[in-house]
């Protein structure tokens, strides 16, 4: 039996009576992955397969003199060496991966240097062979002659007229207008401007001003990307990948392969996490490079060294946030600079930054600049809510300075100052209904609000967050077997129990259990149009499609009721207990239904097909109780509280993991997780020894709590989940921190070296 | 490339031999040799605990174990859980308590939490969170899979079986 554990709370908004959503059904694929049956990337095994390696650059910036692969090409076991040239000019256009966009050049670029190195790691060749050990050794007989640049690792110098200029296709877009005559690391400068900041600053009675700095983090996956390709000898090729987005990885592919879309098969594996990592390709090209050039299947293992080097991190950012209010606690004007490393290549999430970092707040007078920098670090992506906690930890922390200047309680200071319906956010978008007031409100009632700190050296801190939630399209197709059940085929790839939470939305409105709907997530054949599983979106939007398909085979059941009892299927009816009922009290469970499908006429089939609005606006606010040693600058979290709007929650369990994962994962964010880079640009902590994520040993229980007011775009009011709960954390940290000795935290991550230099100072 | 040698282990209760080489570790042999891939590779440094298998009864990380130091040793991994019956207490534990999102880590954590309930049936929250503490887990933040271990604690003083798995 589903267990509901202690430390969650829920709170509703709402009337609504569901029979399977809000209920906690074992999720449908999880024997599989409790006895190591579910098959991820690196576990694709086919005849005849090669092992593919991909050689890295030791340089930060360099130029390609020239490569020779004469000497890797005669290893005996050897069948394919591939460098840059073996990858077609793609023309200049714009790829669109759901959650960002890239050059496709620049894609290409990334996953295989063409003439010049920007990055530590950057790929420059690969190798394929009959084991990866033969793969590996070839590839170091792999003549590279460089010409080493001076590298750019910072996004103020990179942004400085004399820095180092990365890409010479890169000139600086300012309102889709080109701006910069000459090359430039920086791509775009993004401007949002509401009210008259300047006057309204003029009227306020306290004007706080800061200045933030956030290293370049990584999302963490336990698994490596892996590919495996088979280029079937006639041109067609299929591609088994641990993708967020199979259709994403097949356009990607397609495109910088210049391989007709239709003539890719993309066979999503389990996926090992993916947290926004896994949207763009990198060594899925590669291996279908290696595979047509060697005529055999090949399968590329990314090693955790090359994930951290030349993946995509979130960004290191500098951030100024000024804002300014009136005595009697209320918010007048915000002003905000932000500036975002995009990597090797444009497309750091500045943009989604610009947009969020005041979200929270009803601030009628506001400018945010944004800009987007090249530097020689990774290209960046996505990453759980991209952009918005560099920002979040900017505004908020700065917010918690106002208060205390004010004298008010922060608590009280955001529950006056909140965003709701109505409120115009400072890039023009107004919410409808929204749910941070009754977030706000639910923390200040929780036990954990009402329990004081016990002991000393010890703080508490409070923060709210907020993301858009992407809706995008879906498809799903449901077929009713013969013993009544449902056979369900998904696009999405599930990281985190999506099977369920769609197939629970299924079975709402059929009126059946969750366990009689079977889902499958199916190939790029075998299923409609599906976006990248990502932005919080799946629950909602290819939930949204379940919905549809289900309300159409409720309808093709009335109709074969009406063909059955050769009646008007005006007189037929679908009722939520699964039953059909027609004229002179006839009537037929959906089980009996079922069992006359076959003998009575064509299979009962529905697809649903969506394309959601792109802002469900989801909402959360963290508390935390935390022990700093003066001894150490170490900060220990004692207690965590995580509180969100999701709209309604499905199921509960996975939405509560949902925010344990985010809340974690922003608790190593805030105290511990950095890129660390020596002057010449070389990383140097590329594995989890050294790049040390939350262990169990570091964190408490997190306690949750659920609120739901429901999203009004959605038949069962979901918001989605994942990505707002990486958002307060930073900011909350930093006030218990504050909370515990008196010092503000402006640099993350709040490490004990960097605390225990501020304690230090007195 | 060097010569391959013989090996022989008891793995998953049988014994096993297989050719391996010297620099191959447990992990890439149980993997790409005897085709057991449910043993996952994180990081291939020992720092991620996806790899953690049963080596004479206790969890090491694969990846930093040759596969010929494992002569004549027994191993057990996650396709040796007997599930004849159906999946076992600890397996139900984790899918009761919804345990895993993506699943990379779960093999490994499973591994762990069978070596910790065998020497310890009633841990404490603390000595849970310090034994698994090698098994990195990037979904959950660690709450329900440490709800799940202290259930699966519960379900075998319960059964009086002394086995959960």
């Amino acid at each position: 039996m589903p267990i509901v554990p202690p430390g969650t709370t829920t709170v509703k908004h709402h009337d609504n009576k569901y029979k399977v959503i809000g209920t906690r059904p074992v999720r449908h694929d999880g024997a599989d992955k409790v006895t190591g049956r579910a098959k991820y990337g690196a576990d694709t095994q086919l005849s005849g397969m090669l092992y593919g390696y991909i050689l890295r650059s030791p340089h930060a910036h360099a130029n390609i003199k020239s490569i020779d692969t004469s000497a890797a090409e005669a290893v005996p076991g050897v069948y394919a060496v591939i460098a840059g040239k073996d990858f077609p000019h793609v023309g200049d256009k714009v790829a669109e991966l759901g959650e960002g966009s890239v050059r496709l050049a620049h894609l290409s670029a990334n996953c295989m240097a063409r003439g010049k190195v920007l990055y530590h790691g950057h790929p420059v060749a690969a190798v394929a062979a009959e084991t990866i050990h033969i793969a590996e050794e070839a590839a170091k007989l792999i003549k590279i002659e460089y010409e080493q640049l001076p590298p750019v690792l910072d996004v103020l110098e990179a942004m400085e007229p004399t820095a180092p200029v990365l890409n010479d296709d890169v000139f600086t877009e300012e309102m889709g207008q080109q701006v910069s005559e000459k090359p430039s690391n920086v791509a775009t400068h993004f401007l949002y401007e509401i009210g008259d900041p300047e006057a309204a600053f003029a009227t306020a009675d306290v004007v706080v001003e800061r200045e933030f700095r956030n290293a370049t983090v990584h999302q963490g996956y336990i698994e490596p990307h892996a590919s495996t390709a088979l280029y079937h000898g006639d041109g067609r090729v299929t591609l088994w990948t641990c993708t967020q987005g199979s259709f994403s990885s097949r356009q990607q592919v397609a495109e910088l392969l210049e391989i007709p879309l239709t003539w890719i098969k993309v066979i999503p594996t389990e996926i090992g996490g993916g947290f926004g990592g896994k949207i763009a390709v990198y060594e899925a090209p590669v291996s279908v490079a290696l595979s047509k050039k060697a005529g055999r299947p090949v399968r590329v293992v990314m090693d955790r060294t090359g994930v951290f080097l030349a993946t995509g991190p979130t960004p290191a950012t500098f951030i100024r946030v000024k804002l300014g209010a009136t005595k009697d606690g209320k918010l007048v004007a915000g002003q905000a600079w932000l500036a975002y490393e995009a990597g090797a290549f444009p497309g750091s999430p500045v943009n989604p930054g610009c947009m969020c970092v005041f979200s929270c707040y009803d601030i009628p007078n506001a400018r945010v600049d944004g800009y987007d920098v090249c530097v020689n670090k990774p290209r960046t992506n996505a990453y759980r809510a991209p952009g918005s906690p560099n920002a979040a930890f900017a505004c908020e922390t700065v917010l918690e300075e106002v208060c205390q200047e004010l004298g008010m309680d922060s608590m009280e200071f955001r529950l006056k100052n909140a965003a709701k319906e109505g409120t115009r956010r400072s890039d023009g978008y107004v919410y409808p209904r929204v749910g941070l007031v009754e977030c706000l409100e639910a923390v200040k009632n929780s036990d954990h609000y009402k329990t004081p700190l016990k002991g000393p050296n010890q703080g508490r801190g409070l923060a709210a967050g907020f993301w858009f939630n992407i809706g995008l399209k879906s498809s799903v197709t449901a077929t009713i077997n013969t013993d009544g059940k449902v056979s369900l085929v998904e696009g999405s790839t599930d990281i985190g129990g999506t099977r369920t939470s769609i197939s629970m939305q299924l079975a709402e409105v059929l009126g059946i259990p969750a366990e009689d709907v079977q889902p499958f997530v199916v190939d790029t054949d075998s299923v409609g149009y599906t976006d990248i599983t990502g932005g919080s979106r799946v629950t909602m939007a290819t939930g949204m499609a379940a919905y549809k398909a289900a309300l159409e085979l409720r309808d093709l059941c009335c109709e074969r009721a009406a063909r059955i009892w050769e009646c008007d299927v005006n007189e037929v009816r679908y009722h939520d207990d699964a039953t059909i009922t027609g004229p002179e009290g006839k009537v037929l469970t959906l089980k009996a239904l079922a069992a006359q499908i076959v003998a009575t006429g064509e299979s009962i089939t529905a697809s649903g097909n969506t394309n959601m609005p792109n802002s469900s606006n989801a909402f959360g606010v963290h508390l935390v109780d935390v022990e700093v040693d003066p001894d150490t600058g170490k900060t220990t979290v004692l207690r965590y509280t995580a509180c969100q709007d999701v709209g309604t929650a499905i199921h509960p369990a996975y939405v509560e993991g949902q925010m344990h994962g985010g809340a974690v994962q922003g608790i190593g964010w805030a105290l511990n997780e950095e890129y660390v880079y020596d002057k010449d640009g070389h990383m140097r902590n590329a594995n989890f020894l050294d790049y040390r994520i939350p262990t169990c040993y570091d964190v408490p229980n997190i306690e949750t709590i659920i609120v739901e007011v429901p999203n009004p775009d959605h038949p069962f009011g979901v918001r989605g989940v994942g990505e707002v709960p990486i958002c307060p954390p930073q900011a909350a940290i930093g006030a218990a921190i504050h909370g515990a000795t008196g010092k503000r935290m402006y640099e993350l991550p709040m490490s004990p070296p960097r605390l225990l230099h501020e304690l230090l100072k007195g | 490339m060097a010569t391959q040698r013989v090996v022989t282990a008891t793995i998953n209760g049988r014994e096993r031999s297989f050719l391996c080489e010297p620099r191959q570790t447990l992990l890439e042999v149980l993997r790409d040799v005897l085709s057991l891939t449910g043993t996952k590779e994180g990081c291939s440094n020992g720092n991620c605990g996806a790899c953690t298998v049963l080596l004479e009864g206790k969890p090491v990380v694969s990846c930093l174990v040759l596969a010929v130091e494992c002569e004549g040793q027994s191993i057990e991994t996650i396709e040796g859980i007997d599930t004849k019956d159906g999946l076992t207490p600890l397996q139900n534990a984790f899918l009761e308590n919804a345990a895993l999102q993506c699943g990379i880590c779960t093999p490994g954590f499973i591994m762990s939490t069978k070596a910790l309930l065998r020497d310890n049936p009633n841990p404490t929250e603390e000595e849970i969170r310090f034994k698994l503490a090698g098994n990195l887990c990037r979904c959950t933040g660690y709450d329900k899979i440490v709800k799940a271990v202290q259930d699966a604690a519960q379900r075998r003083c319960g059964s009086g079986c002394g086995c959960n798995g």
